[in-house]
């Protein structure tokens, strides 16, 4: 594959001005941030911030400028596995927010604004042996809807939680991935809404002693989705794999923003997404922070992202940075490409006789394939390989 | 009984800078049954042929005419010549990552020979295949090509030609980079092709090794982008033993004149 890095922006070596508890985020720092319950604490973005220079800001649909009031709920349904309990509870309940605290004005708006949250406890020691599906449907066309969502594995338990959003409508939410001592948390998650939809959506993972994380996105519709997505590690030995698809089309706008921060000793990511783009105005964002702090000697990371560009007029950027303040680390790395679809590749399936449609899903399909291969709920992984052949028919040359 | 006329033809390779005219007026006719091997100094382009004519988008043909059995083969996309009988085993093979050597295999055969072959037939069809090109089966599970070392790749080309068995090969230096050992399998795989019954082949090539092992009816020397020079077998003896310069010279002084 013809592949060109746009932007690659790994600084490593000492960041001078990071410091574990600073209240205000050094400007030369990704990795440590601001974060704050209260909305008021953050400025109103004007779209040039760090934060925010990737982001349409009035495809935003006020959920940036306190302007964007409720009027509209989510409906939140949650299927599969038993043995996890299930609770809908108001905002005064008091495990809620745990996992970490708003670090933008959007998930601090969704914060503040939520009036009911869905709570998903798997017990201690329990293996859930189906996938636990929360299927969440935006408030329709022209509402806004602000939701949160919990869910905590508790110690050695094992489960699978698929988070399916779909639907219309405007929606702000926090997603808090609890992982505790030695348990293990596969969730996928998939943002499959109508084309009208807007979603920012802030998830924060949380890991435990020797806890293992398992997540998996998978981004297909909306006019504008951004994800960011934190994994914090609390104590020694967390394990966190983050992987993600996007398949970006005209007119849409798909941002994920990923920061590993790792604050404790012996603890490994590994983070891949790849996305591919077509039609006029398709635009992907990609930006995946890693912090390496002082006390987190013996750090084992690496980031991937590629992105194959199918048409002209479609945009892919990826900018992945490493902020490493230890010199002993296991191993730090990161790659970024942006490929344009490959004609080499085409002609070769080609002239051995395969007819252009077919070629080009093969060549698609075998982008995609290694990773999608990691889902482990076959459903979920058929269902998304249909999207992609799907997506890929809808341009049908 | 087929033949592929090549006519007069000239092309260019196109770059993002400029458009550049390789092939300048190339004569040629292959009949089936016959065996043409094609030699000329790096640069001459005879990959440029074989892409030409199996359609490659970067090279556009300008002039002439390609013609498989009286159809115009230039009219054809890439995947419809492969269908109507064309094969090129590619000097630089490429990679397709993510897509299974019998994924791939599978998809080909069934879209050259119009309908997908019985699964158990063709297992063994292709088992049988990768056994006699000494291919180790793990190789079906491998991505088309990925990581596969340079005698590896050649070896799938030519287990490509043996499954497709195509009415016209062109083989561009499918020898290059071959160990005698892997020489002598591919070598056989060609003969095994060519004892199918009515093929052809154009066997690109810038070493006589290869031509004692799969023999050449005819031997062509191509030099800026033509034909200049055809004969029989003795005539890539003489390449052996002299080199280009009298043809690269007698193209100087044809231009000059
Ligand atoms: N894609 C391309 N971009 C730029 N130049 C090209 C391209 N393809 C071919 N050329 C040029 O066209 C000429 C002919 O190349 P070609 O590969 O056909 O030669 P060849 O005879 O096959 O050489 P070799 O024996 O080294 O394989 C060369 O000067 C080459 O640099
Ligand atoms: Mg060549």
């Amino acid at each position: 594959m013809t592949e060109s890095t746009l932007e690659t922006s790994g600084r490593e070596g000492l960041d001078e001005q990071g410091t574990t508890n600073s209240a205000v985020p050094p400007r030369s720092s990704r990795g440590h941030r601001f974060t704050s319950y209260d909305v008021e604490a953050f400025e109103v973005p004007g779209g040039r911030e760090e934060d925010w220079r990737f982001t349409p800001m009035k495809r935003l649909r006020g959920l940036h400028d306190g302007s964007a009031a409720a009027t509209g709920s989510l409906s939140v349904e949650v299927t599969g596995d038993s043995s996890a309990r299930v609770e809908t509870v108001g905002r005064e309940d008091e495990r809620l927010g745990r996992a970490g605290a708003p670090a933008d004005r959007v998930a601090a708006q969704s914060w503040c604004s939520f009036s009911e949250a869905t709570v998903v406890t798997v017990p201690k020691d329990t293996r859930a042996s189906e996938p636990i599906t929360v299927t969440v449907h935006g408030p329709g066309e022209g509402a806004t809807a602000y939701g949160h969502l919990q869910v905590r594995a508790e110690p050695l338990s094992d489960a699978t939680v698929v988070l399916d959003y779909r639907g219309s409508g405007v929606i702000g939410d926090n997603v808090e991935l609890i992982v505790e001592d030695s348990a293990r948390l596969s969730v996928v998650t998939i943002h499959d809404f109508a084309d009208d939809a807007t979603q920012v959506s802030s998830e924060h993972a949380s890991l435990g002693k020797d806890a293992v994380f398992r997540h998996f996105a998978a981004t297909l519709g909306g006019d504008l989705v951004r994800v960011n997505t934190k994994v914090s590690f609390t104590d020694r030995g967390g394990d966190a794999e983050v992987l993600g698809v996007y398949f970006t089309d005209s007119g849409q706008h798909q941002e994920h923003r990923l920061l590993m921060d790792h604050a404790q000793p012996n603890c490994r990511s590994n983070v891949t997404y790849k996305g591919a783009l077509q039609g006029d105005s398709a635009r992907s964002v990609w930006i995946g922070d890693v912090l390496i702090q002082a006390a987190a000697e013996g750090t084992d990371t690496f980031e991937l992202n590629r992105n194959l560009v199918l048409t002209e007029g479609a945009r892919a950027d990826s900018v992945p940075n490493l902020e490493i303040e230890t010199g002993e680390i296991a191993g730090a790395g990161h790659a970024s490409a942006i490929g344009r679809f490959d004609d080499d590749q085409l002609f070769y399936l080609q002239a051995r006789g395969i007819p252009y449609d077919q070629a080009r899903r093969l060549v698609v399909r075998g982008f995609f394939g290694e990773i999608l291969q990691k889902i482990t709920v076959d459903e979920v992984r058929e269902r998304l390989e249909a999207a992609i052949d799907k997506e890929l028919a809808a341009v049908g040359e | 009984m087929a033949t592929l006329e090549i006519k007069d033809l000239h092309a260019d390779v196109v770059t993002e800078e400029e458009s550049k005219e390789i092939l300048t007026g190339v004569n040629l006719t292959v009949r089936s049954g016959e065996t043409h091997a094609f030699m000329g100094p790096n640069g001459s382009g005879k990959s440029t042929l074989a892409y030409a004519v199996a359609g490659h988008p970067k090279y556009t043909v300008t002039s002439g005419s390609v013609l498989l059995d009286g159809e115009d083969v230039l009219e054809m996309s890439v995947d419809e010549r492969a269908r109507a009988g064309l094969f090129l085993a590619m000097q630089y093979p490429v990679e397709v990552p993510g897509v299974s050597m019998s994924n791939f295999l599978r998809s080909a055969a069934t879209a050259t020979r119009g309908e997908a072959p019985q699964i158990r037939h063709w297992v063994k069809e292709v088992k049988q295949a990768m056994s006699n090109l000494e291919i180790d089966e793990s190789f079906s599970e491998r991505s088309v090509n990925e990581g596969f070392s340079g005698g590896e790749k050649k070896r799938h080309e030519i287990l490509q030609l043996d499954l497709l068995n195509p009415k016209f090969a062109i083989l561009d230096e499918t020898d290059s980079g071959l160990d005698v050992d892997a020489l002598r399998v591919v070598s056989d795989g060609i003969n095994r092709y060519r004892q199918n019954g009515d093929r052809g082949v154009l066997l690109i090539t810038h070493y006589t090794r290869i031509l004692k092992h799969v023999q050449p009816d005819y031997v062509h020397v191509f030099v800026g982008g033509q034909v200049v020079e055809s004969g029989g077998p003795e005539l890539a003896d003489e390449l052996e033993e002299s080199g280009y310069v009298r043809f690269t010279n007698k193209k100087e002084a044809a231009a000059q004149s």
